[in-house]
């Protein structure tokens, strides 16, 4: 890797201005994709902002009326909650099929949904169960439906500046399931993933690695071939994804539907 | 700029000065010489790099030396006590789970805590050997389980 600066702010505060200065900064949660992206040299970055200092960004609790992912979660603690297996077994088997416990032990949930890889995994089950994005920034926080937060492949709706602190859950029970489809059983990107997830009789489809970004569509497999625009690359022809999204999705209903 | 990093590494206090754009895995190897930390993909695929950081696998790769600041670091070399090997070295060496020797490091630190490590990858292709090491290390040392 290239030289670059490095910075561990205790604060939000601190992060923001530290963010607000000139060049070219980047955040760094879990690492897994900032460090081979660095490597590989596909991105240069003056100083490296490492998050995992501010108190407050991890673990997963109930708070009031939604559920509390930090950010800064590892997808293995993530997958080890009492309260998230009770919910949505669903973020278990999603967690389960990504990367390896190495990279599990060190990516975040935060991660995994900032970078918005149109494949990122957490994305389509996060979609089903209607996760919020809470962001803090110099001029205040918001929230931002994950819904309309995947702008494009890499683009998310963070300003320059903001930081995730928050996935919200709505706390209804789901029941559901992931389906990754992928040539080998770790460390591998999907071709195609579908998520299908019933809360209560309210039966919700999203589906991942088909278009710029995850989507959410409606349940059926019908709406899901018409929404998908998957594409050719090294993995897969867009004509062979186009044919397991019909499979997948149908499987995937049949399965929340037993 | 330099930064000062302290971490205990297989049970010693360690403190040394580093440069931040440098990987756990490169202090580990170059600065305090444990050979035993492999670098294979350098990008977290193959697992080589595997130490235990506060007692969890991790890949040492991905890490950036300075985020192990106070962190509790074992290799492959600070399993074994007063002379005698690991029981799950004993049990790679009994049972010829060791071809070329590269993965092996990663793949019994994986193997402490994983049931059959899934996010390592032996180039020899040794895996059946590998699996019944530590399917004779579980037997002998955990036979409740």
């Amino acid at each position: 890797m290239r030289a670059f600066a490095y910075e561990e702010p205790r604060t939000l505060a601190e992060a923001g201005a530290l963010m607000a200065r000139p060049g070219r900064n980047q955040l760094l949660a879990g690492g897994t994709d900032l460090l081979v992206r660095l490597k590989r040299r596909e991105w240069t970055v003056d100083t490296v902002i490492n998050l995992k200092r501010i108190a407050g960004l991890r673990g997963v609790e109930a708070r009031g009326d939604h559920v509390f992912v930090g950010p800064l979660t590892t997808l293995d603690e993530l997958a080890a909650s009492e309260l998230v297996a009770k919910r949505w077994p669903i973020l278990v088997e999603t967690v389960h099929e990504m990367g390896s416990p190495q990279v599990r032990a060190m990516s975040t949930a935060g991660g995994n949904l900032c970078n918005a890889s149109p494949a990122a995994d957490l994305a389509p089950p996060l979609l089903c169960l209607d996760a919020t994005m809470k962001v803090w920034g110099l001029r205040g926080e918001r929230h931002v439906p994950l819904r309309e937060f995947f702008l494009g492949p890499g683009k998310t709706a963070l300003e320059p500046g903001e930081i995730l602190t928050e996935i919200r859950i709505p706390p209804a029970l789901a029941k559901g399931c992931f389906i990754k489809f992928c040539t080998r059983r770790a460390m591998d990107l999907a071709f195609v993933s579908v998520a299908c997830a019933a809360v209560g009789k309210d039966v919700r489809l999203a589906l991942g690695a088909v278009a710029p970004t995850p989507i959410r569509v409606l349940p059926s497999v019908e709406e899901a071939m018409k929404r998908c625009a998957p594409i050719d690359d090294v993995r897969a022809s867009a004509e062979y994804r186009r044919e397991m999204v019909r499979v997948l999705v149908r499987r995937a209903l049949a399965r929340v539907a037993s | 700029m330099k930064l000062r990093l302290s971490m205990r590494v297989n049970g010693n206090a360690v403190e040394l000065e580093i440069e931040p754009h440098r990987t756990l895995l490169e202090v580990l190897r170059n600065d305090l010489g444990l050979a035993g930390v492999r670098e294979g993909c350098s990008t977290g695929d193959c697992g080589a790099c595997t130490v235990l950081v506060n007692g969890k696998p991790l890949v040492s790769c991905l890490m950036l030396a300075p985020d192990a600041e106070g962190a509790s670091i074992v290799t492959i070399e600070g399993l074994a006590k007063d002379g005698k090997l690991d029981p799950m070295q004993e049990a790679f060496v009994a049972k010829g789970a060791i071809q070329c020797g590269f993965c092996t490091p990663g793949m019994i630190l994986a193997a402490k805590t994983e049931d059959i490590p899934e996010g390592n990858l032996c180039r020899c292709t040794g895996y059946t050997k590998i699996q019944e090491a530590i399917r004779e290390e579980r037997r002998t040392t955990r036979p409740q389980a």
